[in-house]
């Protein structure tokens, strides 16, 4: 019997560390020097194939400036994040610390935390070492890496090493449908398609 | 901040949120303040150390409550009627996928110093203790007759003008007695007191068709909840900005709003900078409200509202044991001008810890000692863990803006539903933008 999970994963950090670009490489495989943040795309999403019987499907939630404000509503529900800090910037590796710590307080307690060094094609740069982020990583239990938005390296297996994590931690996730998904998840009322079914077409100019 | 905006929004409410999405969805480039570093404003959830923060700022939250991220306590209680007006806005802006809705258990009403569950089915209508056998006869009919009514077929309406007569006439129509006037008009179309049985049946009649519209829907109650508290809702609504290019910035006190020699609205400062916009539109603390903070006064007080928080370890009695309910004392049932209201959420709703219940109790504010005045409210909960009572002044704006490119939101009122909400988002939208508000289905943006 194959089996579907769907996740909602978010991500985090500061700001122009690669956040939109690394979701981009993962969703569509591209990438771009002069991205404009894409106006209206609440979330995107990308399946994991993990083997014949298991996919998994990330409901991925950039930022879209909301969350640097520490809406809880962000992170709510959330099955795993990515914090991301750029390489060259060891003030991103702070930042990305206390976002750490906030998940850490009011997260989920089962969330499933991947800290993320991208930029990686700019290690000449280099101003966040290796050791110091992994040192870190080892300490507060999260899965760590580096990646390169730009060149692609690093990118699919981090989210592969996540889909493969998160079925261990989160058993329940198992959802058919869409929707918000998580250990929490429980039917409740669905207002679009009671909308839909209430017999009267609401008004409408699209 | 040398940017220009098209419109700054101070306060991140729910109405000033609704507005700020609603608005960036239409384009237009919204840079949205407040001076917390949370969202919500007046209509914001807290978790335990921000509710002992604002109540008791002396006192850490006791630790038998349990963990301090288990709570939402919402500072306004209101449910979302299932048929209303903000259920349509959430559903047109689909904002709704960032959201998981919960049904309120049961609406209850006080009659003769004991709580009946409101009939959610015919069946439970039959075995309701609120109606003798005869008056249920009755008000059979008169639903009859609601449900029947057509307006362009005059045999329906058995004559009666629902735009000329009142209320008061259809009653007498169908003979019904006092005590289920007071049932139909408070637990059902939920009026706060009795002016509307000398006003024309219109609004009435709407008011219960939404009631009962928004029963059948789901069943239990009229009433949905989002899951985690009504803060989501503002935080939802805040995403749908941000998605369309609005800017936020929380933490920021504001120091001063600028206009020029005529009056006309400028800008913003906040830190020593001057934002500059066309227009601002923001809820009344900014705007003067609690003395004016050396600025302006542009609002007026309406009213006063008690609202008292009060934390159970137990359901409420004889609800059933309900995970959650309203429980609405009519006016006349307590010698009173306006309606107590209790809302009740739990851990079902993630508002709480396990085995915590938390219910609000709230009236309109009619003498100089607030708390007494829901006494009756209390005195319905059994013990209570622990208490924060809050009075709330009602504010209004003084202009309607057009002059002056300010446009102020109006508080929360008393009302256990967001319909006045989406009627003040309606009507500030119309003085900001200059036409009605259409909602328009957004474009689907989940990508494969
Ligand atoms: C004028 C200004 C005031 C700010 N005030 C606060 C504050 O009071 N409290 C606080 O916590 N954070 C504030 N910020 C935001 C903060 O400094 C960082 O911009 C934020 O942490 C970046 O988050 P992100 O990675 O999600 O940004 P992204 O959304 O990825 O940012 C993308 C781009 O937008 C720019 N940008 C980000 N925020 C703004 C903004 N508000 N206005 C204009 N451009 C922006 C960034 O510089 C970047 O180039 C402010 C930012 C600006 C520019
Ligand atoms: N060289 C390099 N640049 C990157 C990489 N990832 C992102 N960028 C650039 O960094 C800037 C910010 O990226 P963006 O994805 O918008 O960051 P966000 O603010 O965290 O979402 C953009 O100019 C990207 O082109 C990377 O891996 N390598
Ligand atoms: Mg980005």
């Amino acid at each position: 019997m194959s089996k579907q999970f769907q996740f909602k994963l978010v991500l985090l950090g500061e700001s122009a560390v690669g956040k939109s670009s690394l979701v981009l490489r993962f969703v569509k495989d591209q990438f771009d020097d002069y991205r404009e943040s894409t106006i209206g795309a609440a979330f995107l999403t990308q399946t994991v194939t993990l083997d014949d019987q298991t996919t998994v499907k990330f409901e991925i939630w950039d930022t879209a400036g909301q969350e640097r404000y520490k809406a809880p509503m962000y992170y709510r529900n959330a099955n795993c994040a990515v914090v991301v800090y750029d390489i060259t910037q060891s003030a991103s590796l702070e930042k990305a610390r206390t976002w750490i710590r906030e998940l850490q307080r009011q997260a989920d307690p089962s969330i499933v935390i991947a800290l993320c060094g991208n930029k990686l094609d700019l290690s000449a740069r280099r101003q966040v070492s290796q050791e110091e982020a992994k040192k870190y990583a080892d300490e507060e239990g999260l899965m760590w890496t580096e990646t390169s938005a730009k060149t692609g390296e690093g990118v699919t297996e981090i989210f592969t090493a996540i889909a493969q994590k998160l079925p261990l931690t989160a058993p329940s996730a198992t959802r058919a449908g869409a929707g918000r998904a998580g250990p929490g998840a429980r039917a409740g009322v669905d207002l679009n398609k009671q909308a839909a079914s209430s017999g009267q077409p609401e008004a409408c100019n699209c | 901040m040398d940017e220009e905006y098209d419109v700054i929004v101070l306060g991140t409410g729910l109405t000033e949120c609704i507005l700020s999405g609603l608005l960036s969805v239409e384009g237009k480039k919204v840079l949205h303040m407040d001076r917390n570093d949370y969202y919500g404003g007046e209509s914001a959830s807290l978790n335990l150390t921000q509710l002992y923060r604002k109540f008791r700022p002396d006192q850490a939250p006791p630790a038998d409550l349990g963990r301090d991220r288990d709570y939402a306590v919402d500072l306004v209680p209101k449910f979302i009627i299932a048929s209303g007006e903000l259920t349509k806005i959430l559903v047109h802006t689909d904002v709704t996928r960032y959201l998981e809705f919960k049904q309120i258990a049961g609406s209850y009403v006080y009659r003769e110093g004991r709580i009946s569950k409101v009939p959610s089915t015919e069946m439970e209508a039959v075995r309701s203790p609120l109606m003798g056998l005869f008056e249920k006869r009755r008000a059979k009919k008169f639903f009859e007759f609601l449900q029947g009514w057509k307006d362009e077929d005059p045999t329906t309406h058995q004559g009666i003008n629902l735009d000329e007569d009142s209320m008061k006439t259809v009653y007498e129509k169908f003979g019904l007695e006092a005590g289920t006037q007071d049932f139909i008009g408070h637990a059902m179309a939920l009026y706060l007191d009795d002016d509307y049985i000398t006003k024309p049946a219109r609004p009435s009649y709407d008011r219960i068709v939404l009631y009962t519209s928004s029963m059948a829907r789901y069943g239990k109650s009229p009433y949905i909840y989002p899951l985690y508290g009504l803060g989501e809702l503002p935080q939802s609504f805040a995403r749908l900005s941000a998605i369309y290019g609005g800017t936020y910035m929380l933490d920021k006190k504001i120091d001063a709003i600028v206009t020029d020699s005529d009056g006309k609205f400028v800008g913003v400062t906040s830190g020593g900078e001057t934002v500059k916009a066309k227009q601002v539109i923001g809820d009344p603390s900014y705007f003067g409200a609690n003395g004016g903070d050396g600025g302006k006064v542009r609002v007026v007080e309406e009213g006063k509202v008690v609202r008292a928080i009060c934390f159970l370890k137990h359901p409420i009695p004889g609800t059933d044991d309900s995970d959650s309910c309203q429980i609405i004392i009519p006016q006349n049932q307590v010698n009173r001008r306006h309606d107590i209201y209790i809302a009740m959420v739990s851990s079902t709703h993630n508002v709480c810890a396990k085995g915590v219940y938390v219910a609000i109790v709230s009236t309109v504010v009619e003498t100089d000692r607030p708390e007494q005045e829901i006494a009756a409210g209390l005195s319905l909960l059994g013990p209570i863990y622990d208490k924060f009572v809050d009075i709330t002044p009602l504010y209004t704006p003084t202009s309607s803006g057009q002059a002056d490119n300010i446009f102020i939101t109006r508080s929360y009122d008393a009302t256990s539903h967001f319909e006045t909400v989406v009627e003040d988002v309606q009507d500030v939208w119309k003085r900001v933008v200059g036409s009605d508000l259409v909602l328009k289905k957004r474009e689907v943006e989940v990508q494969n």
